[in-house]
């Protein structure tokens, strides 16, 4: 009963803003990739979106949990079977199938995190400029270190990750020159996103070749740089939400990347009846990528970083600063 | 205690895995009774899930294909007494070989023959990573469990850096090469059994089941009916009384793997060629390291792994509709009910051996006595 009343009055919202016909009709369903709804980095920032739409509009959402490449294309099918209005895909592996999918249903709506290749009249894409966000708190790792090495861990070796290493690379090198920055990957298979005892071993070794700041693009194996930082005294960087919190402290700062306002907002936009589909890339200018402070680490950024990063983040974006992204030509430039 | 009587063959190949099976489901029911669902409703949506519904079947049996060919992966090394852990390797090498050929040939020839060379290529690329481990063990001593393990390893470094470099296909950023031309793709069955009128459900399933069937023959020629087959046999009881038969151990033992890894390489025909289109990262999603358990379980026989690989495309395809319908399962429910059932059909496979064996030999006493009295 309480549950149906929540469904009722999130109806009543859904009304405020469009047609009573619409709200009934709405059937909301994500795809959650290999990692698991909380592989507590990517796909548990989308969840964090997800959950929020369901918080404040009661809505009940179908969800899936693909454990390999086969399901991608077959959940997809299965929650359109079972009426789903609108489908969110999470992730570029699911790129194939949401493709192919989107192209049989052409009255469902998709959306899409992480792609941005595609196109498909009823298909809504998200990609982030994750590079951008990665200057910014590349220039707070060379700005805080006093042995002039920082370092870069990522998680599995694939050009997305790479993209977050070229970001920061750059970022270092504008803010100081002359500061090394030692890269790691975690590893070749996806158990490289939930490694956090190899992402403490890579860290120390980090740590012993002079790196003081580490920053992680790794998932799960990423709690376990933080921790091998907090442990030794160093700075670690967070990814895609705000790990300052985890260690507070050693937390220098995290690269933020929104995808939990991509779900949130691609759900509440089907449920408004205001889904315009397209390629949305949400870098700093859009608010998709950014840099976090808050308590926790407030005492660690002085105000002349501050003031630099955020000079350079305007900069970014008013397109005086060009932050190269490793995708566009699979390159770094050195 | 005495030792217990000898289980008849008949209780040992049918009734003790079907007690097994029944025990690992008893208690997998108990969990889903207590996260508050119907154990029975769970189980019937579980085999409507994997049988009944449309298109369900054609997935189930999708994932059969890829249980059978690895798992005779794990099979044949068995034979001759080899762990092989290096599905997973030999099947990614098998992807790329397999790959190479459907991107090199497939623009310019007919399917006729490039899927068979695809094939091949598969076999070949999957053969020649199962023979080094079996070099190092055979010739070198290196254990074969170490050192198929650490090829998976490798495979998988080579397969990033290529897909992620030389042949990542432009223009995107997922780790995958172009699409194969049609000529590359693997006939699907439901446009197959569409052209003769029967009308099924669209599903991944594809000719390289029927490839499977015929592999799974052709181990049986090759185990029981061959000289190659006595030797690998005789290896695997053994190797001392097999060299002393002038059998030559380390050759038999490199042709199994090699045998081994052409076979997991084979998985990739079904993944890559039947459904992906194209080479893409992490496409053995853990079959060559399920395969060991479904060999396990189907004791290395083709029938038995057959009925295993049957069981366990099932589970993968029931278990996905169990998801589906109940909020309180997750995915992870699923690997519980493949633990329960590879605990009690694997590693406590002779639990009930002992009380099963006395169970019978005193009724087959019993009605002796009636007779006599």
């Amino acid at each position: 009963m309480k549950k149906l009343i929540k469904m009722m009055l999130g109806a009543v919202v859904a009304v405020g803003v469009s047609t009573t016909a619409y709200a009934a009709d709405f059937k909301p369903a994500v795809v959650y990739d290999m990692g698991g709804k909380f592989d507590k980095s990517f796909n548990e920032g989308v969840y964090g979106g997800i959950k929020r739409f369901i918080d404040e509009t009661g809505v009940e959402v179908m969800e899936f949990e693909v454990t390999n490449p086969a399901q991608r294309e077959q959940a997809m099918r299965r929650m359109v079977n079972r009426g789903a209005t609108v489908v969110l895909g999470v992730g570029f592996a699911q790129a194939d199938a949401m493709d192919k999918v989107a192209a049989d249903f052409p009255d469902t709506k998709f959306a899409i995190i992480d792609v941005n290749w595609l196109d498909r009249p009823n298909l809504r894409q998200y990609a982030f400029k994750e590079h951008e966000g990665s200057f910014l708190v590349g220039m707070a790792a060379a700005l805080a270190s006093e042995t002039d090495t920082v370092g870069f861990i990522g998680g599995m070796d694939i050009p997305l990750i790479r993209a977050f290493a070229c970001g920061y690379v750059q970022g270092v090198k504008h803010a100081k020159g002359g500061v090394d920055v030692l890269q790691n990957m975690t590893g070749t298979t996806p158990a490289a996103w939930n490694d956090p005892g190899k992402g403490a071993e890579l860290a120390q070794s980090q740590i012993d070749r002079g790196a003081d700041v580490i920053y992680q693009a790794a998932g799960g194996t990423g709690i376990g740089v933080i921790r091998a930082a907090a442990d030794a005294g160093k700075f670690a960087i967070g990814v895609d939400s705000n790990q300052n919190h985890l260690a507070p402290g050693t937390v220098l700062t995290s690269m933020l990347k929104r995808v939990d306002v991509a779900a949130y907002e691609t759900f509440k936009d089907a449920m408004s009846g205001d889904f315009d589909t397209g390629i949305r890339i949400l870098g700093l200018a859009e608010g998709g990528v950014g840099w976090a402070l808050d308590e926790h680490n407030e005492s660690l950024i002085t105000a002349e970083m501050k003031s630099q990063i955020e000079a350079a983040s305007a900069d970014i974006v008013a397109g005086n600063i060009q932050v190269h992204d490793y995708r566009s030509d699979n390159n770094c430039p050195r | 205690m005495t030792a217990p009587p000898p289980l008849p063959k008949w209780a040992d190949l049918f009734v003790l895995p079907v007690i097994n099976l029944l025990v690992a489901f008893f208690i997998c029911g108990l969990i889903i009774l207590a996260l508050g669902e119907n154990p029975i409703s769970a189980l019937v949506v579980m085999v409507k899930g994997a049988f009944v519904y449309p298109g369900s079947l054609g997935y189930t049996l999708y994932y059969t294909t890829n249980f059978i060919f690895t798992a005779l992966a794990v099979a044949i090394a068995f034979h001759a007494m080899m762990f092989n852990i290096g599905g997973e390797g030999q099947a990614a090498l098998g992807g790329l070989g397999g790959g190479l050929v459907c991107l090199w040939l497939a623009p310019s020839l007919p399917a006729g023959i490039v899927l068979p060379l695809a094939i091949l290529g598969a076999a070949a690329f999957g053969a020649a990573w199962g023979v080094v481990p079996g070099y190092l063990q055979a010739r070198r001593g290196s254990h074969i469990v170490i050192t198929t393990i650490m090829f998976n390893f490798i495979a998988a470094s080579l397969m990033v850096w290529l897909l992620g470099g030389p042949l990542l296909q432009q223009g995107q950023q997922s780790p995958q090469t172009e699409a194969f031309e049609p000529a590359g793709q693997m006939p699907k069955m439901h446009d197959l059994l569409g052209g003769l009128g029967i009308e099924t459900t669209s599903s991944p399933l594809n000719l390289s089941f029927v490839l499977a069937l015929l592999v799974l023959v052709g181990f049986w020629v090759l185990i029981w009916r061959t000289r190659l087959g006595y030797e690998i046999r005789t290896v695997g009881h053994n190797p001392d009384a097999a060299h002393y038969a002038g059998i030559n151990v380390p050759r038999t033992i490199i042709v199994a793997m090699a045998i081994a890894g052409g076979l997991a390489g084979l998985m990739s025909i079904n993944e890559l060629q039947g459904v992906q289109h194209r080479v893409i990262l992490d496409f053995t999603a853990g079959y060559g390291f399920t395969g060991i358990a479904v060999a396990l379980m189907g004791r290395n026989h083709p029938i038995g792994i057959f009925l295993a690989s049957l069981l366990f495309g099932a589970l993968y395809q029931g278990g996905s509709e169990l998801d589906f319908e109940f909020q309180s399962i997750t995915r992870d429910m699923v690997l519980l009910i493949q633990g329960m059932i590879i605990l009690f059909s694997g590693a406590l496979a002779y639990m009930f051996n002992p009380p099963l064996a006395r169970f019978i030999a005193r009724v087959a006493a019993k009605r002796l006595e009636a007779r006599h009295v």
